[in-house]
């Protein structure tokens, strides 16, 4: 169990090592970081200078180290577009983006556990079929059209909800939140569902696989044979038994709404992290680039990591097999 | 000669599979038809969305025929510079369908070559590559494609970017889904290379090389069909959404998702057709494209028999 642990936690930092140094290659290959940080008529020494002072001259190993060093403490430059540290401009994108992914999460979640229960139990029933068609849609409609159907729809036709940006949002600090205002909530709703859509159709066929999967094994049937409700069976011994691959799935798909929420960001001009990272491509913003990789690499080193040692806990059989 | 051909595609059981499966039979009909109106486009489209002659800005933003205000001419109506939507989607099609194709046979021979290599050499190469590949699957491959775009774009000097565009976007969106084809490849060559047949083939003093192409690839190219029929349906997925993005193909010369991101900027004003049908276009591709892989996923199962 330690051991394996200790084996998993091994491996996350090298992935972050790896990806920290294809972030800092980029940063430092691509494009010249001293010419996008002076005017045009600056002398070659005043270059020379800078270029000595910045410590772009020192071994390849010794910058590499430097830069994971001043990542480690949140120090990612200066914005080549914007002449604002990175460090900044992620800290006032970061409370958008992570509203907006715990409110679709939540969504698919709820959402996606019941629908996926129901067509399991309710194979033939119509409602069963409707969601299963809507899964359909779901899976093959990509994020951009959806998120522009629902503007044709909720936001030019009905003039329901209101088709881009955050609404009115409050500080605490340096967080915004614009769960706390009536057009905040506006806001959120159709990105939201969005971005949800996707996982919402994965986490109800789930569900409904391992449920139809658990239905059929013989400690269900023995259940039945006892007299026990069906509720009791299908929420105590089938639904439990469902989890695992439920709470595996869902975490990893935490890490793919973060991702995804670039898409809907731009579709939305919701001012997120994802929307910062696209203009930063647009305007080839090196750092920012970077900075976003490694904070994304992060995110998802830490979910899997999670998600594994969750797995471990939540199934008594993996621990015995294993040590 | 080419009735006994004939006979053997009738006979197969692929065949009695696809002619038994409606899905399959209407999902190749779409594809088809979309393909084949993208390949013939210059033959097909009413006009040549590209001959700035044949343009007319009077004709701009007329609704679909159908619509009051409509002309016959342009069947699905016409975009902000007078160019019928059914013509600038046809060409749309022909890119975003060049840009798939491409992109599937660029990871479909990294993958297929890395998975051979790993799965013959076992060892430290095996490792490596599997390490990299692991890396890599636990991003999103989208992400992937976004950041190799944005950092093949940052290489490249601005005025080749747009020239550069198609083939930026074949290498991100290839490089972004080699493994799964790496990884297949890999098992199956594992199992292939203890058979007797690669053994004997060792034998008699091939090199590792002649094994690998001669031999082992035509045993190993099943499930590779299967991962590369629903990677094309991602491929022109991921194509359109980087399109879309702005970070795509440029708008001179427009695929499906560069058509939905200028279309989108019209929706407020209420001309939906720029958009819609792009984007019907898109999905009908994309959902037809990946039926057929569900379907030749099943019918190349033996357990599903």
């Amino acid at each position: 169990m330690l051991n394996f642990i200790a084996r998993r936690i091994f491996q996350s930092i090298f992935v972050m090592l790896a990806v920290g140094f294809i972030a800092f290659a980029m940063f430092r290959y691509v494009g010249d970081p001293i010419n996008n940080l002076v005017g045009q008529d600056t002398t070659l020494a005043q270059r020379a200078k800078l270029k000595q002072e910045l410590g772009l001259n020192d071994p390849f190993f010794v910058q590499y180290a430097r830069f994971i060093g001043n990542a480690v403490h949140g120090d990612f430059g200066v914005s080549y577009r914007q002449r604002v540290p990175v460090r900044q401009l992620i800290e006032s994108r970061m409370p958008a983006t992570l509203e907006l992914s715990f409110a679709s999460a939540i969504i698919a979640l709820f959402l996606g556990i019941p629908m996926g229960i129901y067509t399991a139990l309710k194979r033939r029933g119509v409602l069963s079929h409707s969601f299963m068609t809507i899964s359909l849609i779901g899976i093959s409609l990509p994020t951009f059209l959806t998120g522009i159907l629902m503007i044709l729809v909720f936001g030019v036709l009905l003039r329901w909800l209101p088709t881009f940006g955050r609404g009115e949002v409050v500080h605490f600090g340096w967080w915004s939140s614009g769960f706390f205002t009536e057009s905040g909530w506006k806001s959120i709703l159709m990105p939201a569902f969005t971005l949800a859509l996707f996982q919402m159709t994965l986490i109800m066929r789930l569900v409904r696989a391992e449920m139809l999967e658990v239905m059929q094994t013989d400690f269900i049937k023995f259940a039945r044979a006892r007299g026990l409700p069906e509720r009791i069976i299908n929420f105590r011994h089938a639904l439990k038994n469902t989890l695992v691959p439920v709470i595996t799935i869902t975490g990893l798909q935490l890490g793919s709404i973060i991702a995804f929420s670039i898409i809907t960001e731009t579709v939305f001009q919701w001012p997120g992290m994802g929307l910062l990272f696209i203009q930063s491509i647009g305007a080839v913003d090196i750092p920012v680039m970077a900075a976003y990789l490694l904070m994304i690499g992060f995110f998802f080193v830490v979910i899997n990591l999670v998600v594994d040692l969750l797995y471990f806990a939540v199934d008594p059989r993996l621990r015995v097999q294993k040590s | 000669m080419a009735t006994s051909t004939f006979s053997r595609i009738r006979d197969s059981d692929l065949y009695y599979s696809f002619t038994h499966s409606p899905a399959a039979m209407i999902s190749a009909l779409v594809a088809l038809l979309i393909f084949l109106g993208a390949v013939f486009a210059p033959l097909v489209a009413p006009h040549n969305p590209f001959d700035l002659a044949s343009v007319d800005l009077l004709n701009a933003n007329l609704p679909p025929a159908w619509l009051p205000d409509g002309m016959r001419e342009f069947l699905l109506g016409t975009d902000d510079q007078g160019r019928g939507i059914l013509s600038t989607v046809l060409y749309g099609s022909r890119l975003s369908l060049l840009v798939g194709f491409a992109s599937v046979i660029f990871s479909l021979i990294v993958g297929v070559s890395l998975g051979l290599i790993s799965g013959y050499a076992g060892g430290r190469i095996d490792s490596l590559i599997m390490r990299i590949a692991d890396v890599q699957l636990s991003f999103p491959a989208i992400l992937i494609a976004l950041l190799i775009d944005g950092v093949a774009r940052g290489l490249l000097p601005r005025d080749m970017q747009d020239r550069m565009a198609i083939y930026v976007l074949v290498f991100a969106i290839g490089i972004s889904g080699w493994v799964q084809y790496a990884r297949t490849v890999r098992g199956a060559t594992m199992v292939e290379r203890n058979k007797e047949y690669v053994q004997a083939a060792r034998l008699i003093g091939m090199r590792p090389f002649t094994v690998l192409r001669r031999h082992i690839l035509p045993n190993v190219l099943g499930p590779v069909l299967v991962i590369a029929t629903i990677h094309l349906a991602v491929a022109i997925i991921t194509e359109a959404t980087l399109s879309f993005l702005g970070v795509g193909i440029s708008p001179t010369t427009p695929s499906l998702g560069t058509l939905i991101r200028i279309g989108s900027n019209y929706l407020f004003s209420g001309e939906w057709w720029i958009t819609i049908f792009p984007g019907i276009a898109l999905v009908l591709l994309a959902l037809s494209v990946n039926l057929l892989g569900d379907w030749l996923r099943d019918a190349l199962n033996p357990k599903l028999r």
